[in-house]
């Protein structure tokens, strides 16, 4: 009788594979007055309310936002994404989708890392140098993305040699992991932090400002909407759109 | 099928319609394109040179570790509950087998948010290891075989409960007649009926377990060495290092393949 287990074990395996390999669907459906542009995760606030602002001064356009880690956008947009507008969180990522640039790309932000714990400081983390003692967990972004890079630099800058217990995917799972309060500590922008309010409490890093980080723009070749595209980053680089980045806690470029 | 049906089929019903087999071969095409591309673009020439790198060894390493230790979990846990769904009647019991296969459906994601809601520094079973032992379990490798476990037991408690479900009851009944207890049937008649369900689930479990990525990224964190199995290194290594990125992933498409290979041979061909 193996029929049945048989049956069981294939009707398992399929299932198996099925949800292993479930990817992100994602498709746009090309309407004429959609345009996309991928935004580095840090600038979720910011991007979300300047769209709305582009949608409001341009009536039927519609501004899609997709909001990743810079070097998933840039390899997206390298790969033929369909997107109007890239923006990263520094420039190497923007260099690597080079090929897939319309335009040569302009520096609209600058952001610093802070450190930020949860607003019961288990870890009594009360400055940058007191993620060396052992018993604090503390996280940072993986060194492949920008965020990493950076906390990588501060970290060596300032001498600390305690190890973190996370390399997280973006800047977003580091303040999700402190918000929630399983690390003691975490590397993020001042951008994220300003967000997450009175969720956290804010550490400065001594010498921050020399590892600064520097947001381009750029449009995208694959835009079949050029004009509007550009009209987007003319509206971040425009005083109005400045305000809204300062709002949000990020530097002049 | 025979030869005589394939020659009815040809003359009897016709060959076969455009409205099916184009959907077909674009099916085959979503299939097949993918990992030929991936086999295509693998930088070949560095493959071995990659596969023993340091940060490439170690992932490996805690990935096989992860999913031998998330096979031994499943075979103590697993088997019990298996034969528990299989063999006694009891109030909720279809409640409980509907809790086993939610697992299955669940997005790893959310397994790994439910995974921290309960087992984090704060969450509702966490804090009380924490405050009453000092443990806590993200960040560790222990967090990782739970992720793994919590993702593949469903597979393997399938299988098992299938295969129990399969040998019947009338031997443990012929068994407890010549006075047996039930602890001895289960160990000298049930467990060794079920055994090919027993192996079937366990592969499918290491299976599951190697590929394993969601869940484990949200609850256990990544970190080299200690929580980064291979699928998280992938994932990031993609971001700065495509190519490294391709060649881990054909590490562990070898080593999918092998184990589909292993499976249709010995417990997937329908008789």
């Amino acid at each position: 009788m193996p029929s049945p287990v048989r049956r069981t074990v294939a009707a398992a395996a399929v299932l198996a594979w099925a949800s292993a390999g479930l990817a992100a669907c994602g498709g746009s459906g090309d309407d004429d007055k959609t345009i996309t542009v991928l935004a580095a995760s840090s600038l979720t606030g910011s991007f979300t309310d300047l769209a709305a602002r582009f949608e409001k001064d341009h009536p039927g356009v519609k501004v899609k936002l997709a909001f990743d880690s810079s070097a998933t956008l840039a390899q997206q947009a390298a790969g033929g994404a369909p997107a109007d507008v890239l923006a990263t969180a520094d420039t190497a990522t923007m260099d690597s989708a080079q090929s897939a640039l319309a335009s040569q790309p302009q520096d609209f932000a600058t952001n610093v890392m802070v450190l930020v714990t949860p607003t019961d400081n288990p870890g009594s983390v009360n400055s940058f140098s007191d993620l060396d003692s052992s018993h604090v967990k503390y996280v940072v972004c993986v060194d492949t993305a920008p965020c990493g890079k950076v906390a990588a630099a501060l970290l060596q800058q300032d001498q600390i040699t305690g190890k973190p217990v996370s390399q997280e995917v973006d800047v977003k799972s580091v303040l999700a992991k402190v918000t929630e309060g399983e690390a003691d500590a975490g590397i993020v922008y001042t951008t994220d932090a300003v967000a997450a309010g009175d969720q956290v409490n804010t550490v400065q890093i001594p010498g921050t400002s020399k590892q600064t980080t520097t947001y381009p723009i750029a449009t995208l070749d694959q835009s079949k909407q050029p004009d509007l595209a550009q009209q987007f980053v003319d509206l971040v680089l425009s005083s109005q759109g400045q305000q809204v980045l300062k709002n949000a806690g990020f530097g002049a470029p | 099928m025979t030869d005589g049906g394939a020659a009815l089929g040809r003359a009897g019903i016709g060959k076969a319609p455009a409205v099916l087999v184009v959907p077909a071969v674009l099916g085959s095409a979503l299939l097949v394109v993918p990992v030929v591309s991936l086999i295509w673009r693998t930088p070949w020439g560095d493959f071995w040179s990659e596969v023993t790198s340091t940060p490439v060894l170690q992932a490996l390493w805690l990935t096989a570790l992860a999913s031998a230790a998330t096979v031994v979990v499943c075979l103590l846990l697993g088997t019990p509950l298996a034969w528990l769904l299989a063999r006694v009647d009891f109030r909720g019991r279809s409640l409980l087998r509907a809790a086993v296969i939610v697992p299955l459906v669940l997005p790893p994601v959310v397994a790994g948010v439910a995974l921290i809601t309960a087992l984090g520094r704060t969450g509702l079973v966490g804090r009380w290891l924490y405050e009453w032992f000092g443990l806590t379990l993200p960040f560790t490798t222990t967090a990782v075989v739970i992720a793994h476990t919590f993702v593949s037991i469903p597979f393997y408690i399938l299988s098992v409960e299938g295969a129990l479900r399969a040998s019947g009851e009338q031997f443990d009944l012929v068994a407890a007649t010549l006075g047996a207890d039930r602890w001895t049937t289960f160990r000298r008649v049930t467990l060794p009926l079920a055994m090919p369900g027993v192996i079937a689930g366990s592969v499918l479990a290491w299976a599951r377990s190697l590929g394993e990525f969601g869940a484990t990224i949200t609850f256990a964190g990544n970190y080299p060495g200690t929580t980064q199995t291979m699928p998280s290194k992938i994932y990031t290594a993609l971001q700065s290092e495509p190519d490294v990125a391709r060649t881990m992933s054909m590490i562990l498409l070898i080593v999918s393949v092998g184990v589909l290979a292993l499976l249709r041979d010995r417990w997937l061909t329908r008789p």
